[in-house]
C-alpha cells in the first residue's frame, strides 16, 4: 500500500519515523539462511517450469477436459469469494468491533481452516451437509441435494477460504480505528449509516484485498472437496483435482495445468500482497 | 492490539507444531533408510500397491521374523504414483504393483530386473452401505433412474475396470463421481453419501460390517492382475528374491486369499 493510502490514522507517518530512526542493518551471515529460505520456495517451482513440454503447452492446457475445469474453478472461486465477502465481513466486524465473553475463543476457531489439513475440513463438511450429516436430513426434506454437486465444491472452498477474509479484514478495521466512526456517531448518525457511509468506505482496500486472496485459496482448494464433493467432469472436477487425476495418466498435461495454476495464484497475490499483509501484520503488532 | 495477539500467537504455534511434527516424521523415516546401506542386513525396501496393505504389512511381519536383523519398510500408493516414484529415483528393492500397466511402465525405463512374476487378481464387485437404501441387486440396478452411482475415473486401473464391464455388460452408467482412488469410491459409500460404489472385491472384505457386498457375474471381464518384481537398481536383489518368493509362495497365498485375491 503506498503511503498516501495508508488511511487516516497517521500510519504512514508513524512508519516514516521507524524508518527515519534508522535500521541498524542486518548481519551478513544471516542472507545465507535467507537465500536458503527463498530457495525453499521458489526452486521446486522453477524445477516444475523446468519440466514443462512447451510444444505441447497450448493444446494440453486448452484441451476440453482442462477448460471446462478451469471454467468451473473460476466459476465456484467466484461463488465462494462473493459467499466470503458476505459472510466474513459482518464477522469481521463483530470480532474487531465488539467486546463479549468467548470472543478470543470464537475468533481462534474461526481461523481454524487456516491449519486444518484440508481433508479434515473435507470431513467436518460431510458430517454437516452430508446425507446422513447433522443438515443433511432437513435438507433432503426441503428438496436440496448438496453431496455430489457444484454447491459442495462452493461450500468446501468456502470453509477454507473465510478465514482469509475475516482475518485480513479484521486487520484493517483496527488499522483503521473507530476515531471516525466515533465523530460520525456524535453528529447523530445512526448504527448502520455509519457502517454504510463510514466504515465500509474506510475498508473498501482491505476488503478487496481480503477477497482477492480469498479468491487465491479457493482456486487452490482440493483436499476438502476431494473428500466432500467427489470429482465429475464440468460439476464437481475443478482444475487441482484434473491436475490430481491428469497426473495418473498424462504428468506432461498434470505439469502444464499446474503452471496454470500457479500463474494464477502468482498475479492474485502480487496484486493483494502488500496491502493484506501490512495490513494484517500492523494490527498484529499494536 | 492485544486481542489479536493471542490468535496471532495461536496460529504460528499451531504453524510450528505441526512443522516440527513433519521434521520429526521426516527423521523417523529417514532413519532406516539410512541404515540400508550401511548395515549387513538391513533394509528391505517394499512399494506396494494402496490395495496391499493390509497383507503385505502381514507378510513383512512374517518374512521379519524369518530373517532375523533385517526390517522391511513398506510404502504404499497408487500404482502409478510409486512407479512415478522409482522413476524419478526412490530407493525401492521390490515393487508391487496393481496393474501390469504400470509394471510395464517401469520395465521400459530398465528399472525392472529379471521378470515380473503375476501373483494375485483382483475383480470388481458392488459396495454399498448396510442397509443397501437403493435395493441393489444387480449390475444393471446401478443404472437405475435415482440411483447415486461412484466409480473410478477411467484414468485409474479401477475405473478402466469399470469401463470393460460396462462395456461386456452393456449397462451405460451415469456416475454422481469419478474419483481417482478406490479408496475414495469406497469412503463415500461408507459415509452413505453413495447409494452404491464399484470397489475391488478386497476393499469390500476389508470394510466388512461397514459395507454390504453385492457380487455380480460381470465381474470376471475385467480381471486386475497384480505383478511383483525386484527393482533394477536395488543393491539387495537377493534379500528381495527371497521376498518375492514369500509373496508367490505357499504362505502369500494363504495371507492374499484370506483377504479376498484371486490366483493368476
Amino acid at each position: 500500500m503506498r503511503p498516501a493510502s495508508a488511511g487516516p490514522d497517521g500510519r504512514a507517518g508513524r512508519r516514516r519515523r521507524q524508518s527515519a530512526a534508522g535500521s541498524p542493518g542486518l548481519p551478513r551471515w544471516i542472507l545465507l539462511p535467507a537465500a536458503l529460505g527463498f530457495l525453499a520456495v521458489l526452486l521446486p517451482l522453477a524445477a516444475m517450469a523446468a519440466r514443462v513440454n512447451w510444444s505441447e503447452f497450448l493444446p494440453l492446457v486448452t484441451s476440453p477436459a482442462s477448460l471446462t475445469a478451469l471454467g468451473l474453478s473460476l466459476r465456484t472461486a467466484a461463488a465462494s469469494t462473493l459467499l466470503c465477502v458476505v459472510l466474513g465481513t459482518p464477522a469481521a466486524l463483530v470480532l474487531a468491533r465488539t467486546r463479549f465473553p468467548g470472543q478470543q475463543l470464537l475468533r481462534a476457531l474461526v481461523l481454524l481452516p487456516l491449519v486444518l489439513p484440508p481433508v479434515v475440513g473435507g470431513i467436518a463438511l460431510l458430517y454437516t451437509f452430508g446425507r446422513r450429516g447433522l443438515l443433511g436430513q432437513t435438507l433432503e426434506v426441503l428438496g436440496i441435494q448438496i453431496a455430489f454437486s457444484t454447491t459442495a465444491v462452493v461450500l468446501a472452498q468456502t470453509f477454507v477460504a473465510m478465514p482469509f477474509l475475516v482475518v485480513s479484514l479484521e486487520g484493517t478495521l483496527r488499522t483503521a480505528g473507530n476515531r471516525y466512526e466515533a465523530v460520525a456517531a456524535t453528529l447523530g448518525a445512526r448504527p448502520t449509516t455509519v457502517l454504510t457511509r463510514v466504515t465500509l468506505p474506510l475498508i473498501l482496500p482491505g476488503l478487496a484485498s481480503g477477497a482477492v486472496l480469498s479468491f487465491a485459496r479457493a482456486l487452490g482448494e482440493f483436499g476438502a472437496t476431494l473428500t466432500f464433493a467427489g470429482s465429475l467432469e464440468g460439476v464437481t472436477r475443478t482444475l487441482p483435482l484434473e491436475i490430481y487425476l491428469q497426473r495418473e495418466t498424462d504428468p506432461d498435461a498434470a505439469v502444464a495445468l499446474s503452471l496454470v495454476l500457479v500463474a494464477v495464484a502468482a498475479v492474485v497475490v502480487a496484486v493483494s500482497y502488500r496491502k493484506t499483509f501490512t495490513g494484517a501484520l500492523d494490527a498484529a503488532a499494536r | 492490539m492485544k486481542l489479536f495477539r493471542p490468535v496471532g500467537s495461536l496460529l504460528l504455534g499451531g504453524t510450528l507444531a505441526a512443522s516440527l511434527a513433519a521434521c520429526g516424521s521426516g527423521t523417523q523415516n529417514a532413519a532406516p533408510a539410512s541404515s540400508a546401506s550401511g548395515a549387513e542386513d538391513g533394509t528391505l525396501t517394499v512399494f506396494a500397491a494402496a490395495s496391499l496393505k493390509q497383507t503385505f504389512t502381514e507378510l513383512a511381519k512374517t518374512f521379519e521374523q524369518q530373517h532375523p536383523g533385517t526390517k522391511v519398510a513398506l510404502n504404499f500408493a497408487g500404482s502409478s504414483d510409486l512407479a512415478t516414484q522409482i522413476t524419478e529415483g526412490a530407493p525401492a528393492d521390490v515393487f508391487a504393483s496393481a496393474d501390469t500397466k504400470n509394471m510395464d511402465k517401469l520395465a521400459a525405463a530398465s528399472l525392472v530386473a529379471g521378470k515380473p512374476e503375476n501373483f494375485a487378481t483382483n475383480v470388481l464387485t458392488i459396495a454399498t452401505p448396510p442397509d443397501n437404501p437403493a435395493g441393489i441387486t444387480s449390475f444393471a440396478d446401478l443404472a437405475k433412474p435415482g440411483v447415486t452411482v461412484v466409480v473410478c475415473a477411467p484414468q485409474v486401473p479401477c475405473g478402466a475396470a469399470a469401463q470393460k464391464v460396462e462395456a461386456a455388460s452393456g449397462t451405460t452408467l451415469k456416475p454422481a463421481s469419478e474419483e481417482s482412488a478406490v479408496t475414495d469410491v469406497l469412503g463415500k459409500v461408507v459415509s452413505g453419501e453413495a447409494d452404491a460404489g464399484l470397489v475391488y472385491v478386497t476393499d469390500a472384505k476389508g470394510a466388512a460390517g461397514k459395507v454390504k457386498e453385492v457380487p455380480f457375474p460381470e465381474a470376471k471381464d475385467a480381471v486386475n492382475t497384480y505383478p511383483i518384481a525386484a527393482v533394477g537398481t536395488s543393491a539387495q536383489k537377493e534379500l528381495g528374491a527371497e521376498f518375492i518368493d514369500l509373496v508367490t509362495g505357499e504362505e502369500g497365498r494363504k495371507v492374499l486369499g484370506a483377504a479376498g485375491f484371486g490366483r493368476p
